[in-house]
């Protein structure tokens, strides 16, 4: 299972939750397969939606799901022992991890070599930490929700991409449709 | 009042509910404030870049963020500053230590002290430079105004302001 079958899996799940969507062809992929007013979609900054997520999760109630990639990840390490340290149990960082850099081209990452994404979150501090394949990160994910304890999920998939047309909204449009459904 | 209660009185004043800092010793005093303020959420974050992805979310979920940084984090902020804050337009103000200005006993802060206003104006961020402790006084229509346009805004704080070290 590539990214795109693994979003496509857990669209249903995903529609009802407030999701932060890592940047490149993730976004791309997601806003193809299910585009909602409760998606915010990266579109150009590396690393950041474990953060807005994080945020976005201490700042008001409803469940947020950060979708997030194991490049972002490793380019934004800080943001594993701070979001141990400030827990939010609305809050599920879901990392797909496909071992590479895949909106460049494919590149590998460390995390497809010797690191440990779901170790380093432990290490942090991260409570709830859960790595999984692929083929079962519905399943994990629904719990987690279902749970509503603040996790982390390392979806262990295989690299590559689904040819996506680029998102052509307007990132204000997308910013205030989202914050019109956060607040709705 | 004491300079950095005064300060952290007015983000609350504003409406500011979430802060993220990253420590300079020039804004000890008013982290420790932000930090025991029951209407303040502190986040402290490891990287300002991550700080500002942390205020991005607390605005998309309805709080009033603020990033209080020294001038040496315009480095590593600029992308998320054109890309995520101004890219979607949202409010950010940035309470900045003016690191390297007159007073500075490190040499190493003047190496980004001479680049700071250089970079705010080239990112079209709107600058602010505290020198004198009256100047505090605008801090109240600085945040109404960052919340007014929508746009991130910076408040340069000097050591002539901080009263030294
Ligand atoms: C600062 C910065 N450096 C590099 C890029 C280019 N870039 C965009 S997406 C991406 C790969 C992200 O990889 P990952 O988070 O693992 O997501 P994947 O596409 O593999 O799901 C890179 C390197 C960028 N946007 N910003
Ligand atoms: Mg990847």
């Amino acid at each position: 299972m590539i990214r795109y079958d693994v979003l496509k899996e857990i669209a249903p799940i995903l529609r009802p939750h407030l999701v932060v969507c890592n940047i490149g062809i993730p976004s791309q992929e997601l806003h193809a397969i299910d585009d909602q007013p409760t998606n915010f979609y990266m579109l150009g900054t590396m690393g950041l939606a474990s953060s807005i997520g994080l945020g976005l999760a201490l700042a008001q109630d409803k469940t947020v799901i950060a979708i997030d990639g194991d490049g972002s990840v490793l380019t934004n390490l800080g943001t594993l022992p701070t979001i141990a340290n400030n827990v939010a149990d609305n809050y599920i960082l879901l990392i797909v991890d496909n071992g590479s850099y895949g909106s460049t081209g494919d590149q590998p990452t460390y995390a497809g070599r010797k690191t440990s994404l779901a170790k380093m979150a432990e290490a942090a501090g991260c409570e709830h930490v859960v790595e999984c394949a692929a083929e079962d990160t519905g399943r994990v994910l629904a719990e987690a929700i279902e749970a509503r304890r603040m996790t982390v999920i390392v979806s262990k998939c295989e690299s590559g991409n689904r040819k996506m047309p680029v998102i052509t909204m307007d990132p204000v449009v997308i910013r205030d449709r989202f914050m019109k459904a956060v607040a709705g | 009042m004491d300079i950095s209660q005064k300060i952290t009185e007015d983000l609350v004043a504003a409406g500011i509910g979430f802060v993220t800092t990253v420590p300079c010793k020039q804004l000890a005093g008013v982290i420790d404030a932000v930090e025991r303020h029951p209407a303040l959420h502190h986040v402290p974050s490891n990287k300002e870049d991550e700080g500002m992805g942390l205020c991005a979310g607390a605005w998309l979920g309805g709080t009033k963020p603020c990033i209080i940084m020294q001038n040496t984090a315009l480095g590593v902020t600029i992308n998320s500053l054109a890309t995520l804050i101004q890219f979607y337009r949202m409010p950010l103000p940035m309470l900045i230590s003016y690191r390297g200005e007159l007073g500075e006993p490190i040499a190493c802060q003047v190496e980004m002290a001479v680049h700071t206003k250089a970079l705010l104006a080239q990112l079209h961020i709107p600058a602010y430079h505290f020198h004198h402790q009256a100047d505090v006084e605008e801090l109240p229509r600085i945040l109404d105004y960052t919340f007014m346009c929508s746009k991130p805004v910076a408040v340069l704080t000097d050591a002539t302001f901080w009263g030294g070290y």
